[in-house]
């Protein structure tokens, strides 16, 4: 009988085999090294990233089943979903607690690889694919915080959407766009469903393959330091075999992450509050999500007119000018010779992360 | 009285044509002390903003810098009107619905009129000079619009300014009449209702008083001035047994009961219990005092399953559990528990048993509500330990499988 199971397995194998070529996989893998010193540790939050993301999906499915995407019935629909559906409550919080950990977890991404200079030559067009990312992440953000159509979402949008509407030429057509209206709306809702579970997943499976395949192309970064102390000592640089070494590491941290998930949609699951009413004054305290409140407290802070511009959309263009400023990053963090300027990019990362968690405080706190 | 408004009118046109030059002003503010405050207090007059300038009411002519000229008798100048002459001063404007048109169109013009038929108005008729006239509620030089959150007539002051006088026990010792209204609305749920929760609508002494035709209402009218709020409870009232007997006693219907000024938040002690309200003429043991004993436990009964209710509806809600639909709920049976309550107006159990048996099974839907969130909620956590056990295992078990990798690939000098 063993004998028989493995001819079994064998024939099974060979026949997979021919058919997957899982060699070439294996092959692959067993040549893929992970750089291994002191900072490593940042190399997991990519892949914690692209996990939560995943969670992202498959309960984007899961609430996609029991959704309704107009005014009337959307709060009511997330309602239900959290109160009669098993497992309903569960889903909806991981949804959303996983969407603000995702984001955290791709900031940190993001700054581990400013302060590891991971970007630099030939790493640019990775830099700017993360950067997009990124963006269409924060997207995610905005589209989905309206989907509940509760209170809290329905002006936080109108705000956002009015933010967009004070951009010079482009801003009425463009809130107008977003809006699919004069006003936020159930062509708004409709919309944003529209982006946040077609346009935007269809955009961010694009960008992330070209991401990871560009990755898995130019292998993980060496931080310069790491490389400079490895060439002053004549020692090859340490890795370890990204199969199955490093894959276990990163699995460690993706049940971490799992775990941590679990834990706050179990203890604070996320509030619906109360329905949107479009008639009712905006209450007070109206404030968008963690991510958006540093620049969001920046423009309240300006003046209403600065010289002879409107203080918005001086704010507005001040942001833009920043966000192309830092996606240009890999371009202006090398001087003519080639050298990275490490102290110029350490120092701007420091400031942006100075400037990200002072204002985001301050919004939140008052 | 045409022809003295047709003159009025010609002297306040004079006075808004001569704007630009108001010497009454000009020499009262370099004046100082006492004199000085009428013309400080009059920049904030509702009558200013209108044009019109201290010669409107005193006469005289503000166009002339001589003080012997402007407040001389032949250019009309009345000095300080006399205390009595005040209400028709007010009333020559006031009272005429043409003049009054060109500035406040919709304001009311029967304030005199109402005036002489109020308690004050007849006093000072019969000469005396402490009661109430138009400048002891509104001020004097600095009126303000009665919509004016300074003004002492605004609905949030109104009760301070009536008690400047109805508080003064020495003031009001001649008139007989007491001086703890003041007192007692203060501990009132209208009183609440106003100042604590802001709502202007809320009755203060005009309110059942009247304000310019002030009068305290008498026995037989008390149940009407309240009903003019209190719609249902009047209706009942006037259909239940009580009516006649109280008609016969004299009694003045809610305020046997409830108060006048001391209008307290009611309770189901109000109608069992050593405190109860009925127990003053009904014996515990009588039918009267059952049916009350009854009404108040029914009321009793709802009052507490709701609070049972709401506490563990908010226990839920803070844990996180969705529970809004049970919480909307609660409105339902709140809203069977006021209906209850207006119900013993009619002083029959039955009356009272529909809507606090209907309050009771909504209480009852809401708290297994809330009581199915918190067992969730326990679930939830057990699941979350049992889940997080788990995945320290698996943790754990991954981090002994690098080990042994790790310590192998160095074995081999990997």
């Amino acid at each position: 009988m063993r004998i028989r199971l493995g001819e079994a397995s064998e024939s099974f194998r060979q026949w997979a085999e021919e058919r997957l070529g899982l060699k070439e996989v294996r092959d692959f893998l067993a040549h893929k090294k992970v750089p291994l010193h002191s900072a490593t540790i940042w190399y997991y939050f990519g892949g914690i990233t692209l996990f939560l993301f995943v969670i992202q999906v498959l309960t984007g499915i899961l609430l996609l089943l029991y959704y309704r995407p107009t005014p009337a019935e959307a709060y009511e629909s997330v309602q239900f979903i959290m109160t009669r559906v098993e497992f309903g409550w569960l889903v909806r919080s991981i949804h959303s607690w996983s969407a603000n950990l995702m984001i955290l977890s791709a900031f940190i991404h993001m700054f581990s690889v400013v302060f590891l200079h991971a970007y630099r030559r030939p790493r640019e067009v990775t830099w700017l694919s993360g950067i997009a990312l990124l963006g269409l992440s924060l997207a995610f953000g905005f589209s989905g915080y309206l989907l509940p159509w509760n209170e809290i979402s329905y002006f936080a949008t109108k705000v956002g959407t009015d933010m967009a509407a004070s951009l010079p030429w482009i801003g009425e057509p463009l809130a107008r766009f977003l809006r699919g209206g004069d006003d936020v709306g159930g062509a708004t809702l409709t919309r944003f469903f529209g982006f946040h579970v077609a346009v935007l997943p269809g955009a961010m499976t694009l960008f992330l393959l070209v991401h990871l395949a560009l990755v898995q192309k130019f292998g993980i970064s060496v931080p310069p330091k790491v490389e400079e102390a490895a060439q002053q000592n004549r020692q090859p640089l340490a890795q370890m075999p990204f199969f199955p070494n490093f894959f276990l590491r990163e699995l460690m941290a993706w049940y971490a992450a799992l775990g941590v998930l679990g834990s706050l949609a179990a203890l604070f699951p996320w509030e619906l509050g109360v329905k949107a009413d479009p008639f009712a004054p905006a209450p007070a305290g109206i404030r968008p999500e963690w991510y958006f409140l540093a620049p969001f407290y920046t423009l309240k802070l300006l003046p209403s007119h600065v010289w002879f511009i409107e203080g918005e959309l001086l704010g507005l263009m001040a942001f833009t000018l920043l966000g192309v400023f830092w996606a240009m990053l890999p371009f202006w963090a090398v001087d003519r010779q080639g050298a990275v300027r490490t102290r110029l990019v350490t120092g701007a990362g420091v400031a942006l992360l100075a400037y990200l968690g002072t204002f985001s405080a301050l919004g939140y706190w008052r | 009285m045409r022809r003295a408004t047709a003159v009025w009118i010609l002297v306040l046109s004079a006075a808004g044509c001569f704007a630009a030059k108001d010497s009454c002003v000009e020499c009262h503010s370099a004046i100082g002390g006492d004199l000085q405050a009428p013309a400080d207090q009059i920049k904030h007059d509702v009558h200013t903003r209108h044009g019109l300038s201290c010669s409107a009411c005193h006469g005289g002519d503000p166009g002339s810098d001589d003080p012997g000229i402007a407040m001389s008798r032949a250019r009309g100048f009345v000095g300080r009107p006399a205390r009595t002459a005040v209400p028709r001063l007010c009333a020559r404007c006031h009272s005429d619905a043409s003049f009054m048109h060109k500035y406040e169109p919709r304001q009311r013009v029967d304030q005199y009129a109402q005036y002489v038929t109020s308690i004050h108005g007849k006093r000072i008729a019969a000469g005396d000079m402490a009661a109430a006239v138009c400048t002891d509620c509104h001020g004097t030089h600095g009126i303000r619009a009665v919509k004016d959150p300074l003004s002492p007539v605004h609905p949030l002051r109104l009760p301070d300014t009536c008690a400047h006088c109805h508080a003064d026990s020495q003031r009001m010792s001649k008139y007989k009449i007491p001086t703890d209204q003041f007192e007692g609305y203060h501990r009132s749920v209208h009183w609440e209702a106003l100042a604590k929760r802001g709502d202007l609508s809320a009755p203060s002494c005009a309110s059942c008083h009247g304000n310019h035709g002030a009068t305290p209402p008498g026995v037989a009218s008390v149940a009407a001035v309240c009903g003019t709020c209190h719609v249902l409870m009047e209706d009942l009232f006037n259909k239940s047994p009580h009516k006649p007997v109280f008609d016969a006693m004299g009694a003045a219907g809610c305020v046997v009961c409830h108060s006048n000024h001391e209008v307290l938040r009611t309770s189901p002690s109000m109608l069992a219990g050593p405190d109860a309200v009925c127990s003053q003429c009904h014996e515990g043991t009588s039918a009267g005092g059952l049916a009350a004993t009854q009404m108040g436990a029914l009321i009793r009964k709802l009052s507490d399953a709701l609070e049972r209710s709401d506490a563990i509806l908010d226990r839920a809600s803070r844990a996180g559990m969705e529970v809004s639909e049970a919480v909307l709920r609660q409105n339902d049976a709140r809203e069977q528990l006021v209906k209850a309550r207006v119900a013993v107006h009619a002083f029959d159990p039955g009356a009272v048993e529909k809507p606090a048996r209907e309050g009771l099974a909504i209480a009852a839907e809401t708290y297994q509500a809330g009581t199915a969130a918190m067992q969730e909620r326990a679930r939830r956590r057990m699941g979350l330990g049992l889940s997080l056990a788990a995945i320290l295992i698996t943790i754990a078990g991954l981090w002994l499988a690098v080990r042994r990798l790790e310590a192998r690939g160095r074995e081999s000098g990997g």
